[in-house]
């Protein structure tokens, strides 16, 4: 739990030296307190002291970092229970299960297809972020070949799973530089694990077949100075799945309790043998604050709208969404097809916009910058007046792409057909419908050529 | 060592429990004094409530996955709507009288209601009757399905801030719930909620928040309705404490994704309704079996 200035000023050394850049250890103190200030910039605390009012001041939830570079997955720091308190920061790692059983071949395709899979949205990548790699074959050779494999050919963060525990850390040696996630440590193998996590500094994913079983394991590990560690209370289905998520995180953030204020990883694919439940257990595990999920499959139809659903869920509700202003060519229109023009609000935007694709006719989609602003607001500020919208249509050249001169606005604009006609005085200014699910119905209407 | 303690909450409050229907097959909605699935912490009496739709005209426009279950009925919403129940085990149906579109087809408030009467005398589950959203079309139209269909407690929709009263009216003149419908907005719903209220027994409202789909906008759905859902646990908010609807069925099935494969589509729905119910929902509209179902077995 965040403290408060007035707790940490008791135990500065309040001789006001300045050395630390704030004229009073109190204006310290006070910054220190909303994060503007680093405890390492007063020379003069005792080690002791310093170490506890880290220990105190430090996020409820620890940030943990698997992998390394580019592809490193961040999880942790989350600071709500409700995404429209605040926002969730981390995305929910999403991690594909490959399992050391598999064929040579078939882990190549697998692996294959993941690197394959591209989504975008709004213009941000979407992406895969793990392999969890699982010993289940009973031969060691093979695990560290599926170990070497995928660290020799992916930039893929890693999730080691045995049972084995000198399977495990041999396995992890393999890939040490790539830090990955080694997992299960429990309450059997804890003791067995604590040295080699320490040499090879990689994170620990802390497995209990309850809530009570995870605190005395990241208690004992934290003790020793692990401090890297992912929780998974073992859920069996998503009922039981809310439960224990919710109490880990409500422990970590209303409580601060330490031994649960780690980011969490749940395995959907273990829990449902239907890839449509294990799909469902997912989303709800994302929607629910795990920290990564793994699933099994790989096939774009199971994972796009898991992706999908990440992204959702993680936007942050304070900032509105907003797409690229531009004009958009839907379905190839060429010189006679209609121009619509609605802001780059990202709802906006994808509403009308796959309004016009159910349509089926060609079409050029101006997308205004209103910064993320809807219709009405954004022409009340001038960002979507007449004024502005003759300014998009010089700056886009958008004449000069048909041959006609009808321009279709949002039907809820009433005063902003006037000012067109007055500042594009060569166009048409036609009201598109209120809804945009009567786009389809208008466009094929309105647009007979 | 630390001990660990449980965190849990209690909230002295309940969502109010709202009946659709009537007899041995009326269900009921909300009743919980906790946030969904927290049965480690408070009691959730009722299941949500799972309906498929039906349509009083022959879809258009439907990906072929989807009308792929109902080919062979939609030319009959009353035959439509048996197959939803006998073969497909829908508890509830929403009942979406698309002909009374003024836009449209323009059917006669007289017309829709004989419709909806026929189909209700059909089956032995409840029944939601839901409008095009004009406001004045609508309110002759569920006027006349509320008189017509007296004493079957359907549960009328949508009502909105410029159609209410005389919809409320009739309602309760002939033993029926309602939908309060305000479009993504907190303060909205309420408004509606306490102006229905003035006359309108609470018990027998539901709200809706208006729904979109996985990828266009669900994240606005989902904290609308988690919103809402606090406010009523959390704050005691008396015109915040009935139990929430959403309707998205026909948004997902309209996105490119759904339209691309049958799999996609049921993923796409299913999701989607199932992260509703995460925020708080307690009745779902849904348009493909498969979605219904898989949700069914997920939350059971």
């Amino acid at each position: 739990m965040a403290l408060k200035g007035a707790e940490i000023i008791k135990r500065l050394p309040k001789t006001n030296c300045k050395e630390c850049g704030y004229p009073t250890c109190f204006a310290f103190a006070m910054k220190l307190a909303t994060g503007g200030a680093k405890l390492e910039d007063c020379p003069y605390l005792p080690p002791e002291v310093r170490a506890e009012l880290e220990a105190a001041m430090a996020p409820p939830i620890k940030l943990v970092t698997i992998g390394t570079g580019d592809n490193a997955l961040v999880i942790g720091e989350e600071e709500v229970m409700f995404r429209h308190e605040k926002s969730f920061f981390h995305e929910t790692g999403i991690a594909i299960l490959i399992s050391d059983k598999e064929s040579e071949s078939d882990i190549e395709e697998r692996i294959k297809g993941i690197k394959e899979l591209h989504l975008e949205r709004i213009g941000q990548k979407l992406k895969i972020n793990l392999l969890a790699l699982f010993f289940e074959s009973g031969e060691k050779a093979k695990f560290e070949a599926l170990v070497k494999k995928a660290h020799e050919t992916t930039n893929f963060a890693l999730i080691l799973i045995s049972e084995d525990t000198d399977v495990l850390f041999s396995g992890a040696s393999l890939c040490a530089d790539r830090k990955p996630l080694v997992y299960p440590i429990t309450k059997e193998n804890v003791s067995s694990a604590i040295p080699k996590l320490k040499e090879l500094g990689t994170p620990a994913g802390v497995k209990g077949e309850s809530i009570e079983e995870i605190v005395s394991l990241t208690s004992n590990l934290k003790d020793t100075g692990v401090e890297e560690i992912v929780l998974d209370p073992g859920s069996k289905n998503i009922r039981e799945a809310v439960r224990d998520q919710t109490l880990i995180r409500r422990a970590a953030l209303k409580k601060g309790f330490r031994p649960l204020g780690y980011p969490t990883i749940s395995f959907p694919c273990f829990m449902y043998h239907d890839r449509f439940k294990e799909a469902l257990a997912a989303a709800t595990l994302t929607t629910k604050y795990a920290g990564i999920v793994v699933v099994s499959q790989v096939d774009k139809h199971f994972l796009s709208p898991l992706l999908v659903h990440r992204f959702n869920i993680y936007s942050d509700p304070r900032r509105p969404m907003t797409v690229e202003e531009k004009v958009y060519e839907i379905s190839n229109p060429n010189e006679y097809s209609p121009i619509l023009i609605t802001t780059n609000y990202a709802l906006d935007f994808f509403i009308v916009s796959g309004a016009i694709e159910e349509a089926n006719i060609p079409a050029y989609l101006c997308i205004k910058d209103t910064g993320g602003i809807g219709v009405m607001a954004a022409w009340t500020s001038g960002k979507f007046n007449g004024e502005a919208i003759a300014d998009f249509f010089k700056k886009y050249g958008v004449g000069d792409k048909v041959k006609h001169r009808k321009l279709i606005i949002p039907g809820v604009a009433k005063k902003l057909k006037g000012e067109l006609e007055e500042e594009l005085p060569d166009w048409e200014i036609i009201f598109g419908p209120l809804e945009a699910s009567d786009i389809p119905r208008f466009l094929s209407e309105e647009w007979k050529q | 060592m630390v001990k660990y303690e449980p965190p849990l909450e209690k909230y002295s409050v309940n969502i109010r429990e709202a009946i659709v229907g009537e007899g041995e097959k009326a269900i009921k909605i909300g009743g919980e004094n906790t946030f969904p699935f927290h049965f480690f912490e408070g009691s959730l009496p009722n299941p949500p409530g799972l309906a498929l739709e039906i349509l009083d005209i022959q879809p258009e426009n439907w990906a072929q996955w989807v009308l792929e279950p109902f080919q062979d009925v939609t030319f009959d919403p009353v035959r439509w709507a048996e197959k939803c129940v006998e073969v497909f085990g829908a508890e509830i149906l929403c009942l979406r009288l698309l002909s009374t579109d003024p836009m449209g087809r323009d059917t006669s408030p007289r017309e829709a209601a004989r419709i909806t009467k026929k189909l209700a005398d059909s089956i032995d589950v409840p029944l939601i009757v839901w409008g095009t959203g004009t406001e004045e079309k609508d309110s002759q139209v569920l006027i006349e399905v509320a008189r017509v269909c007296s004493g079957k407690n359907l549960l009328l929709g949508p009502v909105l801030k410029g159609n209410y009263g005389q919809i409320a009216k009739a309602a309760l003149e002939y033993g029926h719930a309602l939908v309060a419908q305000a479009s993504m907005d907190v303060n909205l719903t309420k408004e509606l909620n306490i102006a229905l209220c003035k006359f309108f027994p609470a018990e027998r409202i539901v709200i809706d928040t208006t729904a979109s789909a996985l990828g266009y906008g669900l994240e606005y759905t989902f904290s609308i309705i988690e919103s809402i859902k606090q406010f009523a646990l959390m704050d005691r908010d008396t015109m915040m404490q009935m139990p929430i609807l959403a309707d998205f069925g026909g948004d997902c099935w309209r996105t490119k994704e759904a339209k691309e494969s049958k799999e996609q589509g049921i993923f796409w729905e299913a999701i989607t309704g199932l992260t509703f119910l995460l925020a708080g929902a307690n009745l779902l509209i849904l348009r493909h079996p498969d979605a219904l179902r898989l949700i069914k077995e997920m939350i059971s």
